[in-house]
């Protein structure tokens, strides 16, 4: 089988999904990595450390930022010169928009978000979660090539080999742009909840530390405010000694406590860590949909009748101004940090 | 400025959703509008009340399907559409983004608006889809919009930050919960919604034939059962719980 990968990067920065999609593509048979962008020597590199039997780059400076109409012709233009069986890509905002245009382009379809891909015969099936994970389908594309965007942590990541090199093949940009770039901020919401191996999150059980005494002259909303980010500065020192990521449950984002970002659950992101420590976060159904598939769940709560702790492995019922601080203490010593 | 905001009707984000029978099944649960479409209807009222514009909400699915697009003229919408044929049951992203844009050519716009994905399918391509298909620019993921003199700017709130694009018009936005809480529908509103004449266009309206599915599912499959066994750990002080957990979890080997 041939594919072609399509190696998703931000300004440079590897979404780490993309090389567990060119693993998945080994395993089907000869890889090609696919990158567009400007500038883009390291990372043509490190896709033949992992593994990529050939590089196509079009490396343009038209094509420095992403814009999902050039992206998508000069990948059209590309498939439709090397007819491969499969393009994968690793799932992100900009690939879903990405595969869905080409997909246009070339008269085929695209699997979106998929947990497996097995070859039946000549056909690829593919199993991918709908209803926020409620229910598993397995689902084929007729069209060819076959499109599919993988979830990012549900394939192998291949261990790049530095002996592995290669010269890539320049390939042609479409600078058809009918956007315009006009600025970006890297805000402090930043973050990326899919490829985080660990997550701790909290919930509106935050704000509610009645021992803080919030600085004079605020108003009841202020207060509860200026609580909650307390309360989420003591999850974000656990995440960080964990390497982790933070996140929140929707009540706590829809409070205004975090920016939205951050939500796991139906309406926010589904996410997939080994390690998910829930905070003050009661249990939606909502949120537990975007969580129940980590590896290893622990619940900080309370209300010992909290659902949550009926999806978690380990439970603490308790105050978790206490719990998390001291949580932070012992890893911070066990872990040499 | 002629403003559509494209919804879908999905089960209720609390039902209890699951395989059955090689279907799926949401129990007696409701069907009520995509959430996320809530949003694409708030983000394109908003652009309403900016332009002295007006909104048509647009949707493909069965009769039942008028409840959501009442939600969305009671929210404020002028008008609403159902495309309805029954050889639309079969529907992959690509048919409905079709579909979509020719009735969206049918109606005339200057912005379409979608919200990020549905809660059903969840693909979270329909949108740009519809844009390749209407050889429109597509700005996805705003959290904010501003149109003027035939331009459009958004804030596109993404996984690394956020990021300004404009285009001109007409465009296909999709938009995120930044943009606002949706607005509840007002007594006013919902006595419209009910007397509203909502038009049904079948495929024969819109001048397009069925299009083939190119994406079938072959089956349906409930997750595997999770493990429910929890252990609570207790203890003395928070630190001797703290050193219990952290023991646990650092002898599961997820670190």
């Amino acid at each position: 089988m041939k594919t072609l990968v399509y190696i998703d990067h931000f300004k440079g920065e590897v979404q780490p999904a993309s090389w567990e999609a060119l693993g998945l593509a080994k395993s089907l048979g000869t890889a090609s990595a696919v990158i567009f962008g400007s500038g883009l020597d390291a990372i043509a590199k490190a896709a033949f450390e992992h593994g990529a039997d050939d590089v196509f780059v079009a490396d343009d400076p038209a094509l420095a930022d992403y814009r999902a109409e050039p992206y998508a012709a000069s990948l059209s233009s590309l498939a439709s010169t090397q007819s491969p069986d499969l393009i994968l890509f690793p799932t992100t905002a900009r690939t879903r928009e990405l595969a869905a245009m080409a997909a246009i382009d070339l008269n085929t379809g695209v699997l979106t978000d998929i947990t497996a891909l097995e070859s039946n015969g000549d056909q690829l099936v593919a199993t991918r979660p709908i209803y926020e994970g409620k229910v598993l389908e397995k689902t084929v594309c007729s069209g060819k090539p076959v499109m599919a965007t993988i979830r990012p942590r549900a394939f192998p990541k291949p261990e790049p080999d530095a002996s592995r090199s290669g010269t890539p093949t320049k390939v042609e940009a479409k600078a058809e742009a009918l956007t315009k770039v006009e600025g970006y901020s890297a805000s402090e919401s930043a973050v990326n909840l899919g490829d985080a191996g660990v997550i701790v999150s909290g919930g509106r059980g935050v704000s509610n530390n009645p021992s803080l005494q919030p600085p004079a002259g605020m108003d009841e909303k202020q207060a509860e405010l200026w609580r909650a980010q307390q309360g989420f500065a003591l999850i974000t020192e656990l995440a960080s000694v964990l390497g982790g990521a933070v996140g929140a449950s929707r009540a706590a984002v829809d409070a205004g406590y975090i920016p939205y970002s951050h939500q796991v659950g139906q309406t926010g992101k589904v996410v997939t860590p080994d390690l998910y420590i829930a905070c003050g976060i009661s249990g939606a159904i909502q949120h537990l949909v975007g969580m129940r598939n980590a590896k290893l769940v622990v619940a900080i709560n309370k209300d010992s009748d909290a659902p949550i702790f009926k999806q978690a492995r380990y439970g603490v019922v308790g105050d978790l101004f206490q719990i998390v601080p001291a949580l932070t203490e012992a890893f911070r010593k066990k872990l040499g940090k | 400025m002629k403003i559509i905001a494209c919804i879908k009707q999905v089960p209720d984000s609390e039902a209890k959703v699951k395989a059955e029978g090689g279907k799926v099944s949401w129990g007696d649960a409701p069907l009520v509008i995509n959430p996320f479409d809530e949003y694409a209807v708030e983000g394109a009222l908003q652009q309403k009340e900016a332009t002295s514009g007006t909104v048509t909400a647009l949707c493909i699915g069965p009769e039942s399907a008028r409840e959501a697009l009442k939600h969305a003229l009671a929210m404020g919408a002028d008008e609403a559409i159902l495309v309805s044929d029954p050889a639309l049951n079969e529907l992959d992203t690509a048919g409905a983004a079709r579909v979509l844009a020719a009735a969206i050519q049918k109606i005339g716009a200057d912005m379409v608006v979608f919200g990020r994905q549905t809660l059903d399918n969840g693909a979270g391509i329909t949108p740009a889809q519809t844009a390749r298909i209407l050889g429109w620019p597509m700005l996805g993921l705003a959290g904010q919009i501003k149109a003027q003199d035939g331009a459009v700017t958004v804030e596109r709130v993404i996984e690394e930050g956020r990021q300004t694009v404009s285009a001109k018009l007409p465009a296909v936005v999709s938009v995120v919960q930044s943009i606002g809480e949706p607005r509840y529908p007002s007594f006013m509103g919902i006595r419209k919604a009910s007397k509203a004449n909502i038009p049904v266009w079948s495929l024969g309206d819109l001048g397009v034939s069925a299009p083939e599915p190119v994406v079938r599912r072959t089956e349906l499959m409930n997750p595997p059962a999770q493990q429910t066994s929890i252990e609570i750990i207790s203890g003395e002080s928070p630190a001797e719980i703290a050193e219990k957990l952290a023991e646990k979890i650092l002898a599961e080997k997820v670190l």
